[in-house]
């Protein structure tokens, strides 16, 4: 077990190995397809990234509602390859660890081995058990989009599997 | 009870707690499995049964897009119109009361906004000889949904051939559907009749006859295991369902489901007057 506090340090991504079962502590930002999208779209425009990032690490998530009396619902990983589109481009201005589930492109490790940074595979289907390490839950864009607004979290314990380490190894069962 | 809150708590069951078998399954396979990673996958997924049901909260975020069929018994005496009615009002209410995820989207290829209700539902109706109807819902997660397929074999591709197509589409969605998965199988028909019964296929008993053993052990034999980290339990479940076809073709659909299958089945026995006087879960 490997803890990473978030935001992270360059020196804390370089300790992670492919297999490593990584505890993540700390804020983590969350968006999936349209939120990439528009990030994407934007930053090509010429626009500043929604959030700083560097140092930041996104998850690729939509919750489900919250329960009355919780902060969030049901919040686990949806499947990754479908950002593979936006990643290489992502990475190239920082936002090179993410979190999601499921294996990526060829294009998203060779932009790893280029830029460093991580691929890490949470537990897919499970949004129950990771609504319990979710701490805080803040939306900072795209609030239009329901469920695949922006957000930023904060999470203790949140648990993932390396896929893709800092020199760009792949896990390979 | 009346019909529409019977069905709107099956629905928000369905989204917290899986079948019994299914999770006998899950658990059988964590025991069984000797993959290092695929192990720590199934024991998350166990913790992840526990606390849903604990705190009442659905299993996963995706609580799916509603997949719905109707058997109509000729001889259930059963008002169509009111029957239809019914199932979309306890679905909107269910999707609202629930906490499920509003994941519908209109307008699909261009502005896609997001409905706000989870609605609409579709609901596909089918005439069967009974005096009863079957009420079938998948929760249907999209993970796995967009690693489902069709393929038109050709007539003498014959068992060979559907298992290579079926074998062909796993390997393809690899770790992306969330594996252990669920398999069912349409065969015959027109292509979208063999997509229709590859969903039907969850709500009949899996893993009987020759065939469906045969797929589902070839299916384990790739090794891809849970979470797609390696592991003898690529699939928990294969059902499949053959219907007549055309002498020039072979139509096979295949669904996938995550480890997660929630469903539910309800049984209406109709009244003189095409009310429905009981119901059986």
């Amino acid at each position: 077990m490997v803890r990473l506090s978030l935001p992270y340090s360059e020196q804390d991504l370089m300790r992670i190995s492919v297999g490593d079962e990584v505890e993540l502590d700390g804020i983590l930002y969350v968006g999936r397809d349209q939120a990439h999208k528009r990030m994407y779209e934007s930053i090509k425009n010429g626009n500043p990234p929604p959030f700083e990032f560097e140092g930041n690490a996104i998850y690729y998530m939509g919750p489900s509602p919250s329960k009355k009396g919780d902060i969030i619902g049901s919040s686990g990983p949806t499947t990754s390859a479908r950002m593979d589109r936006y990643s290489p481009f992502l990475i190239s201005r920082g936002l090179r660890v993410m979190v999601g589930k499921g294996p990526r492109d060829k294009s998203v490790v060779d932009s790893i081995k280029e830029y460093g940074g991580l691929y890490l595979q949470s537990y897919g289907g499970c949004g129950a058990l990771y609504h319990k390490a979710i701490k805080s839950v803040e939306t900072i864009a795209y609030e239009d989009l329901g469920p695949e607004a922006l957000l930023r979290l904060t999470v203790e314990g949140f648990r993932a599997i390396c896929i893709i380490d800092y020199m760009g190894n792949v896990f390979a069962p | 009870m009346n019909l529409e809150n019977i069905i709107k708590e099956s629905l928000i069951k369905a989204s917290r707690v899986l079948p019994w078998e299914i999770e006998n399954k899950i658990a059988l396979a964590y025991e069984k499995e000797s993959g290092k990673y695929s192990k720590r996958v199934l024991g998350a997924i166990g913790e992840n049964i526990s606390i849903a049901r604990a705190e009442d909260i659905p299993l996963c975020q995706d609580t799916g897009l509603l997949w719905t069929a109707v058997e109509l018994g000729s001889r259930s005496g059963i008002d169509i119109y009111k029957l239809d009615k019914s199932i979309k009002r306890a679905a909107e209410s269910a999707f609202l009361e629930g906490s499920f995820r509003k994941s519908i989207v209109s307008d699909p290829i261009y502005e896609r906004v997001n409905t706000k209700t989870n609605m609409p539902i579709d609901i596909l109706y089918e005439v069967v000889d009974s005096d009863t109807a079957k009420i079938m819902f998948l929760l249907k997660g999209f993970g796995s949904e967009n690693v489902s397929r069709v393929k038109m074999l050709s007539p003498t591709s014959s068992e060979d051939g559907l298992i290579e197509f079926v074998l062909e589409s796993v390997k393809l969605a690899g770790g992306k559907p969330c594996p252990p998965i669920f398999l069912g199988i349409g065969v015959g028909g027109t292509m979208d009749r063999a997509a229709y019964l590859s969903k039907k296929a969850f709500f009949k008993e899996g893993d009987k006859n020759d065939l469906e053993k045969k797929i589902l052990k070839s299916v384990n034999s790739l090794g891809i295991g849970a979470g797609g980290l390696g592991g003898e339990y690529t699939a928990l479940g294969v059902s499949l369902l053959d219907e007549p076809t055309h002498i020039a073709g072979l139509p096979v659909a295949i669904t996938v489901s995550c480890w997660a299958e929630r469903k539910a089945e309800i049984t209406l026995k109709g009244g003189q007057s095409g009310e429905i006087v009981s119901s059986i879960l």
